[in-house]
C-alpha cells in the first residue's frame, strides 16, 4: 500500500556473494586493481551488519563466476512493498543475473513484476536499480547511462502508487552513486555540481519537502537507512577513511570502508564529514565522530571510464526489503 | 399521475415540433390526466425515435437559441444595431443586464437613454417572444408539475438517460416541453418496473407535498427578490449523481449555474459543497465545469442539460473535511476515478481500497451472507480479476468492527497518498511537439510524459497563468541562481482545450493557494480577454465555514443500501422539482440582455492570463471602495450584482462595444504583442464625502479637470495586460462611508473602467463579514485579478455580475437595482483614439483638455435599506444613502488594443502614506518586456472628509504631487471615484 509505513522499515535483506571473477571486466579491465579478499571481507562485513546488528532476515545469493558483476545486486530489481520489478540492466551480459534474484524473490512471494519483452512495448527499456532512489513517498529515477526513459515509464507503470520522476544524472554514474535516503525523509547527496543539479531537479519534481544532508563527496552519500525491527534506526555509512576528502586515490586505488554505524533518532550522521544540513530554513555545520571499524576494503579505481561505479557501494549489495 | 403524462407529451411533441410550442404546452396541461394510460405503450416508440430526434433536435435548438441570442442583427439590420450587438459583446454582462432591467422597467429609464435602449429593446423583443410565449406555458406546467414531482429516491437507472436525454433536447427546441420532460424519467421507471408503480404514486404524492415545500423554501431563499417574471421557460436537467443515481431538477431556463447546483447539494443534503461542482459535455464530449456565476444555457450551448455532479477539488486532506457525508461523496469520487482508471493504483491498493469500499457499503464480512460473489457488483478496478477480489475479500474480513465512516475514512488516507489523487490531466505537447500531459492539482502543475512527471510547477513558482489561442502559457518565477522569470508555453490541442486548462488551474490556484477569491466583479470586465476567475469559496475559507457547521450529522445512505432499496423498490425516482415561476423569474431577467451578447462568446478572448505573483498583489484591491464604511458595505451586500446597480448608459454600453468590436479584429489578428516603455502614473482619489455634499457632479467635474491637466498621452502600449493589473488597487487604509476615486488609468478601454467603478457598489457581502480574515488575502488575490489581462472580452455574457460568491443571490437586489439604474447616471466616453467611438450625452461632463482623453464617468445612487435586508450584519449601520460617481480621464492610447504579452513582472511594491484627510497609496509595478523595462505607477489617493475639505484643492494637490515625484512619467489615466452620502430625501 502507498506508504503505509515510514520508510525505511525492512526485514529482510538480499545479497550476492563477490564472485571469484570480481574485477574482471571484459572492458577494460586492466585499469584496475581490484583486491578480490578486502572485496569479500566488506561483503562480509555488510552481511554480519545487516543480519546481527540491525536484525534483518538476510538472504545470500551465492556467486557465479560468470557473472562478475552480480553482487550488485541492486540493480537487478526494484522493490516496494510486495512488488518487485526485475530490471533490465544496460549491459547485455548482466542480464542473466536476473535469474537467481527472480527465483529468489518468488520464493519471498513477491510479486514479481518483468520489464516485458525486448521486442514489445518496453523495447529498448534499461532500467537499473542503482539509479532508482525511492524516498517512501515517491520515485525517482536517474536518467544516466544504464537507465533510460523508456525503463522510467516501465517502473511507474509497475508502482502506480507512486510519481515517478526523472532526474538528470550527469557523468556516468547512477543516481545512487550520488545520493541515498538518510533517513524517513532526509536524503543525503553529494555536494558535486553533478549532484547539486540532480538535486535541483528533484527538489522542483517533488511535491514533499525532504531534509537535504549535503556531503563533500559522492562515495559519502552512499548511505543505507534501515529502520530495522527493533525500532531502532540505523545508517550503513562509508567509513571516514573514504570518504575523507577527495584524496584523491585515482591510480592508485583507493579503500572503500564500511562502517556500521547506529543511531537512534538523532539524525543521521556521517563520518568525520562536515557537511551542511539544512532543517528548517536553518543551516547548520555538523561533525560526526562515527565508530569506524575499518572491516574491509576493495580496491577499485574510479578514474576508468568505464568502471567509474566499480566500487564497492553499499547501497548496490544489498536488495533491503518490507515483507509481511 | 404527472409521470404518465410526461410520456404522452413526449410523444405528440416529437412530431409537431417547436413552431407550435405554446399549443402544445397547453395541450399538454389539459392532457397530462390521461396521459397515465399511454405512457406504457410509449416506451418502445420513444426510444427509437430518439436518434432521429436528437439530429432533429440539434438543429432546431440553434434556431431559437440563435434568435434569442444576440444575433442582434438579423432583424433591425441598421447597422447602428449592429453596432450595438457588437457592442454588447464587449460590455461586462452587468451592463447588459442592466440594459434588461431597464426594459423592464422603462419608467426607469431615463429619457436621455431611451434610444439606445429600443434598439436593444428590439432585439431583446424578437428574443424574447417566442420565449414568452413558451414562457406562459412553461409556467402553467409548472404550476401543474409541483403537484407532479415525484421523487424520493435518487435511484435511476442508466438505461433511463438515453430518454432522458432525449427528452432533454426537445425541451432545448422546444423550450417548453417541460411538463413532459419531468414526467419523462418517470415514465421509463414505469417500463422497467411497472408493478412497483401504484405504491410509489402514492408515496410520491405525500411526498411531493413536502418536497415542494422544501423547494420553495429553497428558492425563496436563493431568489428572494425576484419574482417579477411570471413568464419563465423552465427546464429540466438531469443530474448524475455519484452513485450513479439521477436527480431531475427544474430550473428556469436561464438560471444560473449555482442555482442548479444548490439544488442538488440540497437534495444531497451537502454543506460542504465547495469541494464539488457540475460538469456537463460540450459539443466536442469534453467535460467541462458549469460556471456557477453563468446561466447554465450559454455554457452547454446546444449540448444537452445533462450533468455530472462530482468533486472538483480534490481536498488534500480528506480528513479535515467537517462531515461524513462529504467524506462518503469524496469516496464515490474516487471509486470512480479508480474503476475508470484516471487514478492508477496498485493492485495493493486495489484491494486495500476496494476492501474498506466493501466494509462502509456492507459492513463487517459475513461468511454466511458473503459469498465470493457478494462482491460482484463493485467495481476495484479497471481490470478486476478473480485474484483482485479473493485479494479484497480477505482484507475485507479484517476490518471487522469498522464503522463505514471509519472505513471511508480509512480509504481516503489511503487513497490521498496516491500520486495521481486530485491530478487533473489534460493532455498536451511542449514546445518541441513532444506530447506531454498537464496535471492540475492542489499544489501547482505537473508536467508528465507518458507516467513520468518530468516537471513540476508549484503555485508559488508560478507568476502568470494565461492562454492564448490554443496555446497554454505559464510564468515562473526565477530561481534563486536565474535573473528572469521564464515563460513556459504548451501546445493544446485547441483553443477550448486551452480555455479549459486555464481554468481549471485558475479555479485550483484560487482555492488551494489563496484565502479568498479574487473578487471578479471589481476586475475590469472588458479588458481583453477572459475576466472568468474562481468565484466560489476557497478551500481556506470552506474550512472555516464548514467548522461552524452544527448540524447532527446528517443520515444518509451508502450505495449498498441503495442498491437494497433498489431491489425492493426497482423504481428510480425522478425527482422533478417545480420552481414556481415567479421565484426563479428574477434569475430570468438578465436573460435577454445577455443573450445579446451570446455570440461574442464565440469570440473569445485569445489570451488571457492571470498574475499570480504574490508580489505584485501586495497591498491591492481591486477597487478600493471595498474597504468602504460599513454602510457602503451594506448597501453593497445589498446588491450582490454590481453591474446593475451601476448600470452604465445602455446607449453608451452598445457604443463602447461596438469600438470594441471594431477594434477586435485587430487585436485578434495580431499575434505579435507590441512591446513598448510605459510609464503611467496612475492617480487614484478616493474622496469621503458626508453626506452633506449633494452635488456630486460638480465635484466630479473639478476633480476632473484637475485630472486633465495632470493628464498626459500614455505612451501606447500595444499590452494593456501589464497595466490592467495595476489597476485594482489596495484597499485603501482608511474606511470612508463614501469614496471618490479618481483613477488614471493607461488603459484604453473604458469598459474596463466602468468596471472598475462597478466595484465600490458592488461590494459583496462577503468582504464585510469576512473582512477580517480575508482581508490579507484579499490583497494578494485582488491584485491577481487585477493583474490579468485578457485581451479580448471574451465571455461579455458571462456576467461576472452576480457576485459569483455563494452568498450574494443575484436576484436579490434586483429592485433596488432598478432603482439605483433609474438615477444612475451613464458613463461617458470620450475616447481619443480613433477606434473608439465618441459620445458624449451628458453634458455635465466634462471634457479632457486634450482630445485623447477618454472620461468615464459613472454615478451610482444605492440604497442602504436594501442593503439591510439581506444583510442583518450591518444592523449598526447608520442608514445613509450613497451615491457613487466615478470618471475616467484616459490618455489616448496610440496603440488602442494590446495583444501582447503582459511582460515580465520584475518588480512590485506598495506604499502608502498618511495625511490629515488624504491617504496615498502607491502601487509601483516594474515589467519587463521584450528586454524594456516599464515602470507603472499607480497611487490611489483617498481624500476623506466632510463637504467643508476642497476635494478639488485636495486632488489637485496630489496630482501636482505625483507630478512632481515623477517627473519623468506621464499621467495616463485618472479616475475620480466620488462617493457621497445623500440625503435621505435624495433617494
Amino acid at each position: 500500500m502507498a506508504n503505509i509505513y515510514p520508510y525505511g522499515c525492512f526485514t529482510h535483506a538480499v545479497v550476492r556473494s563477490i564472485p571469484e571473477s570480481f574485477g574482471k571486466l571484459a572492458e577494460g579491465g586492466e585499469g584496475f586493481e581490484t583486491d578480490l579478499a578486502k572485496a569479500q571481507r566488506q561483503m562480509g562485513v555488510l552481511t554480519g551488519a545487516l543480519r546481527q546488528k540491525v536484525g534483518l532476515q538476510l538472504i545470500e545469493i551465492p556467486a557465479v563466476s560468470e557473472l562478475p558483476e552480480s553482487w550488485r545486486i541492486e540493480d537487478i530489481a526494484v522493490i516496494q512493498g510486495d512488488t518487485a520489478l526485475i530490471t533490465r540492466p544496460f549491459k547485455q551480459q548482466r542480464r542473466a543475473e536476473a535469474e537467481a534474484v527472480r527465483r529468489v524473490l518468488n520464493e519471498l512471494k513477491l510479486t514479481v513484476v518483468e520489464m516485458g519483452d525486448e521486442e514489445g512495448g518496453s523495447g529498448g527499456a534499461t532500467l537499473e536499480g542503482s539509479d532508482v532512489l525511492f524516498t517512501g513517498k515517491e520515485f525517482f529515477v536517474g536518467i544516466s547511462k544504464h537507465t533510460n526513459h523508456r525503463g522510467a515509464e516501465v517502473l511507474a507503470d509497475t508502482f502506480k502508487d507512486f510519481a515517478v520522476s526523472t532526474v538528470p544524472v550527469c557523468g556516468g554514474s547512477r543516481l545512487k552513486n550520488i545520493c541515498s535516503m538518510g533517513g524517513p525523509d532526509t536524503i543525503i547527496i553529494s555536494s558535486g555540481d553533478g549532484a547539486k543539479k540532480t538535486l535541483r531537479v528533484m527538489e522542483q519534481l517533488t511535491d514533499h519537502h525532504y531534509e537535504i544532508l549535503s556531503v563533500p563527496e559522492d562515495v559519502a552519500a552512499n548511505c543505507i537507512y534501515i529502520r530495522g525491527p527493533s525500532r531502532a534506526d540505523y545508517l550503513l555509512h562509508p567509513t571516514a577513511e573514504e570518504c575523507p576528502n577527495s584524496v584523491p586515490v585515482s591510480n592508485r586505488g583507493w579503500s572503500v570502508h564500511i562502517v556500521l554505524y547506529e543511531r537512534n533518532c538523532a539524525l543521521p550522521s556521517q563520518c568525520d564529514l562536515s557537511g551542511e544540513k539544512h532543517a528548517a530554513g536553518i543551516n547548520f555545520n555538523y561533525t560526526n565522530e562515527c565508530c569506524d571499524t575499518d572491516l574491509c576494503n576493495t580496491a577499485a579505481t574510479i578514474s576508468s571510464p568505464c568502471w567509474t561505479g566499480a566500487v564497492l557501494s553499499l547501497c548496490s549489495l544489498a536488495l533491503l526489503l518490507q515483507l509481511g | 399521475m404527472t409521470t404518465e403524462v410526461g410520456s404522452e407529451t413526449d410523444v405528440k411533441k416529437e412530431p409537431e415540433k417547436v413552431p407550435e410550442v405554446q399549443q402544445q404546452t397547453e395541450s399538454q396541461q389539459t392532457d397530462q390526466p390521461d396521459k397515465a394510460a399511454d405512457s406504457a405503450d410509449q416506451p418502445s416508440s420513444a426510444s427509437a425515435d430518439q436518434p432521429q430526434e436528437e439530429s432533429q433536435s440539434a438543429e432546431a435548438k440553434s434556431d431559437p437559441e440563435e434568435s434569442a441570442s444576440p444575433e442582434p442583427s438579423s432583424p433591425p439590420a441598421a447597422g447602428g444595431q449592429k453596432k450595438d450587438k457588437g457592442i454588447s459583446r464587449f460590455l461586462p454582462p452587468w451592463l447588459k443586464r442592466q440594459k434588461s432591467l431597464s426594459q423592464d422597467k422603462p419608467e426607469s429609464t431615463a429619457p436621455a437613454k431611451q434610444e439606445s435602449v429600443e434598439a436593444v429593446k428590439e432585439e431583446h423583443e424578437e428574443a424574447s417572444q417566442p420565449k414568452e410565449e413558451t414562457d406562459g406555458g412553461g409556467a402553467a406546467t409548472a404550476s401543474t408539475e409541483q403537484t407532479e414531482e415525484v421523487k424520493e429516491v435518487k435511484e435511476v437507472r442508466e438505461e433511463s438517460r438515453a430518454e432522458e436525454v432525449q427528452v432533454e433536447e426537445k425541451e432545448k427546441e422546444e423550450e417548453k416541453s417541460i411538463g413532459s420532460a419531468d414526467t419523462q424519467p418517470v415514465r421509463e421507471e414505469k417500463e422497467g418496473e411497472s408493478e412497483v408503480k401504484e405504491s410509489e404514486e402514492q408515496k410520491e404524492q405525500e411526498e411531493e407535498k413536502t418536497e415542494e415545500e422544501q423547494v420553495i423554501q429553497q428558492e425563496t431563499s436563493v431568489l428572494s427578490a425576484l419574482k417579477l417574471n411570471k413568464k419563465m421557460k423552465m427546464v429540466v436537467c438531469h443530474v448524475t449523481l455519484l452513485d450513479g443515481s439521477q436527480f431531475s431538477c427544474e430550473v428556469e431556463k436561464r438560471a444560473k449555474g449555482q442555482y442548479l447546483f444548490f439544488q442538488v447539494c440540497e437534495h444531497l443534503n451537502l454543506m460542504e459543497k465547495d469541494y464539488f461542482g457540475l460538469n456537463f459535455k460540450d459539443n466536442a464530449e469534453q467535460r467541462c465545469w458549469l460556471d456557477p456565476t453563468k446561466e447554465i444555457k450559454r455554457q452547454i450551448r446546444n449540448s444537452q442539460w445533462q450533468f455530472g455532479f462530482s468533486v472538483k477539488f480534490y481536498p488534500p486532506d480528506p480528513s479535515q473535511l467537517t462531515e461524513d457525508i462529504t467524506r462518503y461523496l469524496l469516496c464515490l469520487q474516487l471509486r470512480q476515478d479508480i474503476a475508470s482508471g484516471r487514478l492508477p493504483c496498485s493492485f495493493v491498493t486495489h484491494a486495500l481500497l476496494g476492501s474498506y469500499t466493501l466494509q462502509a457499503e456492507l459492513g463487517d464480512h459475513d461468511p454466511e451472507e458473503h459469498r465470493l460473489d457478494y462482491i460482484s457488483d463493485f467495481q476495484f478496478a479497471p481490470n478486476q480479476t478473480k485474484e483482485l477480489e479473493e485479494k479484497v475479500v480477505e482484507l475485507h474480513k479484517s476490518h471487522r468492527g469498522m464503522t463505514p465512516a471509519q472505513a471511508d475514512a480509512q480509504f481516503l488516507e489511503n487513497a490521498k497518498k496516491l500520486s495521481m489523487y486530485g491530478v487533473d490531466l489534460h493532455h498536451a505537447k511542449d514546445s518541441e511537439g513532444v506530447d506531454i500531459m498537464l496535471g492540475v492539482c492542489s499544489n501547482g502543475l505537473l508536467i508528465y510524459k507518458d507516467r513520468l512527471r518530468i516537471n513540476r510547477f508549484a503555485w508559488p513558482k508560478i507568476l502568470k497563468i494565461s492562454y492564448k489561442r490554443s496555446n497554454f502559457y505559464i510564468k515562473i518565477r526565477p530561481g534563486e541562481a536565474e535573473q528572469f522569470e521564464s515563460t513556459v508555453g504548451f501546445k493544446l490541442p485547441n483553443h477550448r482545450a486551452a480555455k479549459r486548462v486555464w481554468k481549471v488551474c485558475v479555479e485550483h490556484h484560487t482555492f488551494f493557494r489563496l484565502v479568498s477569491p479574487e473578487q471578479p466583479t471589481k476586475t475590469k470586465f472588458l479588458t481583453l480577454g477572459s475576466k472568468f476567475r474562481y468565484s466560489g469559496r476557497t478551500q481556506a475559507q470552506t474550512r472555516q465555514a464548514s467548522s461552524l457547521i452544527d448540524r447532527p450529522a446528517p443520515y444518509f445512505q451508502r450505495t449498498s443500501s441503495k442498491r437494497i432499496s433498489r431491489s425492493l423498490d426497482g423504481a428510480p425516482v425522478v425527482n422533478v422539482s417545480d420552481y414556481s415561476q415567479a421565484l426563479t423569474a428574477g434569475a430570468g431577467e438578465n436573460g435577454p440582455s445577455l443573450e445579446l451578447n451570446s455570440d461574442s462568446k464565440s469570440l473569445e478572448e485569445e489570451l488571457t492570463s492571470l498574475f499570480l505573483s504574490k508580489a505584485c498583489f501586495s497591498g491591492l484591491s481591486g477597487s478600493c471602495n471595498i474597504t468602504a464604511a460599513p454602510a457602503e458595505a451594506s448597501k453593497d451586500s445589498a446588491q450582490p450584482e454590481v453591474p446593475q446597480q451601476t448600470p452604465p448608459r445602455p446607449g453608451t454600453d452598445s457604443r463602447d462595444a461596438s469600438k470594441n468590436a471594431e477594434v477586435k479584429p485587430e487585436v485578434n489578428g495580431q499575434p505579435e504583442v507590441i512591446e513598448v516603455v510605459e510609464e503611467t502614473v496612475v492617480i487614484e482619489e478616493v474622496v469621503k464625502a458626508k453626506p452633506k455634499s449633494p452635488a456630486p457632479e460638480a465635484t466630479v467635474t473639478v476633480n476632473a479637470e484637475h485630472a486633465a491637466d495632470v493628464k498626459e498621452e500614455r505612451s501606447l502600449s500595444s499590452d494593456s495586460e501589464s497595466e490592467e493589473e495595476a489597476e485594482y488597487h489596495a484597499q485603501p487604509p482608511s474606511t470612508s462611508v463614501s469614496t471618490q476615486l479618481i483613477k488614471e488609468e493607461p488603459e484604453e478601454e473604458q469598459e474596463a473602467e466602468l468596471t472598475q467603478q462597478a466595484p465600490p457598489s458592488a461590494i459583496e457581502p462577503q468582504p464585510i463579514t469576512e473582512a477580517a480574515e480575508a482581508a490579507p488575502a484579499a490583497e494578494e488575490e485582488k491584485p491577481t485579478v487585477q493583474l490579468e489581462e485578457d485581451v479580448h472580452a471574451d465571455e461579455p455574457s458571462v456576467t461576472p455580475d452576480e457576485a459569483p460568491n455563494g452568498h450574494a443571490h443575484p436576484d436579490e437586489a434586483t429592485p433596488t437595482l432598478n432603482a439605483a439604474a433609474a438615477e444612475e447616471e451613464e458613463p461617458h466616453i470620450v475616447n481619443g483614439s480613433a477606434s473608439r467611438v465618441e459620445t458624449e450625452h451628458l453634458p455635465q461632463v466634462i471634457c479632457c483638455s486634450e482630445p485623447p482623453v477618454v472620461k468615464t464617468e459613472m454615478v451610482t445612487i444605492s440604497d442602504t435599506f436594501a442593503a439591510q435586508k439581506t444583510e442583518i450584519s450591518t444592523k449598526e449601520v447608520p442608514i445613509v444613502h450613497t451615491e457613487t460617481k466615478t470618471i475616467t480621464y484616459e490618455a489616448a492610447q496610440l496603440d488602442g488594443n494590446g495583444d501582447g504579452e503582459p511582460g515580465v513582472l520584475m518588480t512590485a511594491q506598495t506604499i502608502t502614506s498618511e495625511s490629515l484627510c488624504t491617504t496615498t497609496t502607491t502601487h509601483i509595478t516594474k515589467t519587463l518586456k521584450g528586454g524594456l523595462s516599464e515602470t507603472r505607477i499607480e497611487k490611489r489617493i483617498v481624500i476623506t472628509g466632510d463637504s467643508d475639505i476642497d476635494h478639488d484643492q485636495a486632488l489637485a494637490q496630489a496630482i501636482k504631487e505625483a507630478k512632481e515625484q515623477h517627473p519623468d512619467m506621464s499621467v495616463t489615466r485618472v479616475v475620480v471615484h466620488k462617493e457621497t452620502e445623500l440625503a435621505e430625501e435624495d433617494d
